[in-house]
């Protein structure tokens, strides 16, 4: 596959009064609204893309509140109830000297998402105002955040397990906390934010730069 | 010009004549690097096989003993159901929903469209009807599949265990295992705008690309 003529200049879709498939690369002439080949909705538009992505960022950092503030887990010792928020969780993995899995769990469940709300309004931002980071670096870093945003809802599955796990009748049991629907919602909106962002824009907006 | 011979970059935009990509030879968009097309033999056969692996695996995950606790003269088990069942009291039952989904169902889902897409085509028969809705539905659950995740979350929460009780492994943790190793290679082995244009194309009747 060759880019068309010109190398330095690349023609796109948009520019060819075409529009390209986000699922599968075939284009059609501008105006069509389904992809021919594979039924995906075919759009690029500015407003449309980024309003949808600032929605659910603020959204899943409105969840993200009640996430941390809220216990995460409910254990009964010998009917002695304590509780666990994200934080407390962690720091009582570093208490048993478990460095690793405290390590993991708090990369998982606090340094990614924080990471991941900067990463995507930046990545808005940057469609508008000209950027700091050139374009490859910027879609290298959609990437990262697209593919690594998922894999903070361990901390659910966790939850889940622990509580499922952990019945020995009066010995211990674990019964899961609110925060752990609040941080399932927030994974899952900022999850949609990544995929409403369309990198197209990136790149529509490095040319607008350049003219 | 025929819209047909060229393609547009998913990431960028930018417009490519789609020519023949030789086999185990990948093609580059020009201007962003995505990966346009890498063709490889038998891709289609090994992702099916690879794809059916994982059903089989994740049957086998949802039915099998999972996890065992004991502790002081108590003992508990727990299945991957009783899992997922885990927030079914109180108001948090729609997260144990949406736990559910997201480790078996959407899974399997999506394993099940892979299937039906690619597994005709891999025999060399015309792939089924409705192939390419079915492969984009495949593609769109696939951020929502999260089986691999999850045993991720079982190991981290062993750890968390294994202080004060005995943690006995069964054979679906074993099954959820051997579903990561599978989960990664399968999403390796596929090129989203290769099987496009190979369904593409079978669809409109040639038997080879």
């Amino acid at each position: 596959m060759e880019p068309p003529e010109n190398s330095q200049q690349y023609l796109t879709a948009a520019e060819a009064g075409l529009v390209g498939c986000r699922a599968c690369g075939t284009v059609a002439p501008r105006g069509t609204r389904v992809c021919p080949c594979c039924q995906s909705r075919l759009e690029l538009s500015e407003t449309a893309s980024l309003q949808r992505v600032w929605a659910w960022l603020i959204a899943g950092l409105i969840a993200y509140i009640p996430a941390n503030i809220y216990p995460m887990l409910r254990t009964v010792t010998f009917g002695r109830a304590s509780e666990n928020t994200l934080m407390g969780g962690i720091l009582e993995l570093l208490h048993h000297g478990s460095y690793g899995v405290a390590f993991i769990v708090f990369f998982a469940s606090i340094v990614i998402p924080i990471a991941k709300f900067l990463a995507i309004a930046f990545l808005a931002l940057s469609v508008r105002k000209p950027p700091t980071l050139d374009t490859h670096g910027r879609l290298l870093l959609y990437e990262v955040v697209e593919f690594i945003g998922r894999w903070s809802m361990i901390d659910v599955f966790v939850v889940a397990i622990l509580t499922a796990l952990v019945q020995l009748d009066f010995a211990a049991a674990i019964s899961p906390g609110i925060a752990a629907v609040s941080f399932a919602l927030s994974v899952a909106f900022t999850m949609l934010a990544a995929q409403s962002f369309d990198p197209r824009l990136m790149w529509l907006a490095e040319k607008r730069d350049e003219s | 010009m025929n819209l047909d011979q060229i393609i547009a970059c998913p990431v960028c935009d930018a417009l490519h004549h789609d020519q023949d990509v030789k086999k185990h030879s990948t093609a580059k968009c020009a201007r962003c690097g995505t990966v346009l097309a890498a063709p490889k033999s038998g891709a289609m056969t090994r992702i099916a096989m690879l794809s059916l692996t994982a059903l089989i695996l994740l049957i086998a995950a949802a039915c099998f003993p999972f996890l065992a606790l004991e502790a002081q003269g108590f003992s508990h088990r727990a299945s991957v159901l009783d899992t997922v069942m885990a927030f079914s009291s109180g108001p948090m039952a729609p997260l144990s929903l949406a736990t559910g989904f997201l480790i078996v169902l959407l899974p399997a889902a999506r394993y099940c469209a892979l299937i039906y897409t690619l597994a005709p085509m891999a025999i060399g028969w015309r792939p089924a009807p409705q192939a390419a809705r079915v492969y984009t539905w495949a593609e769109r659950l696939k951020p929502w599949a999260m089986a691999e995740i999850f045993i991720i979350g079982v190991a981290v929460a062993l750890v968390k265990v294994s202080g004060l009780a005995r943690v006995e492994l069964g054979p679906a943790f074993w099954a959820f295992a051997a579903l990561l190793v599978v989960t990664i290679l399968t999403d390796s082995a596929i090129c989203r705008l290769t099987v496009r244009k190979t369904l593409k194309i079978r669809s409109s009747g040639q038997s080879e690309i």
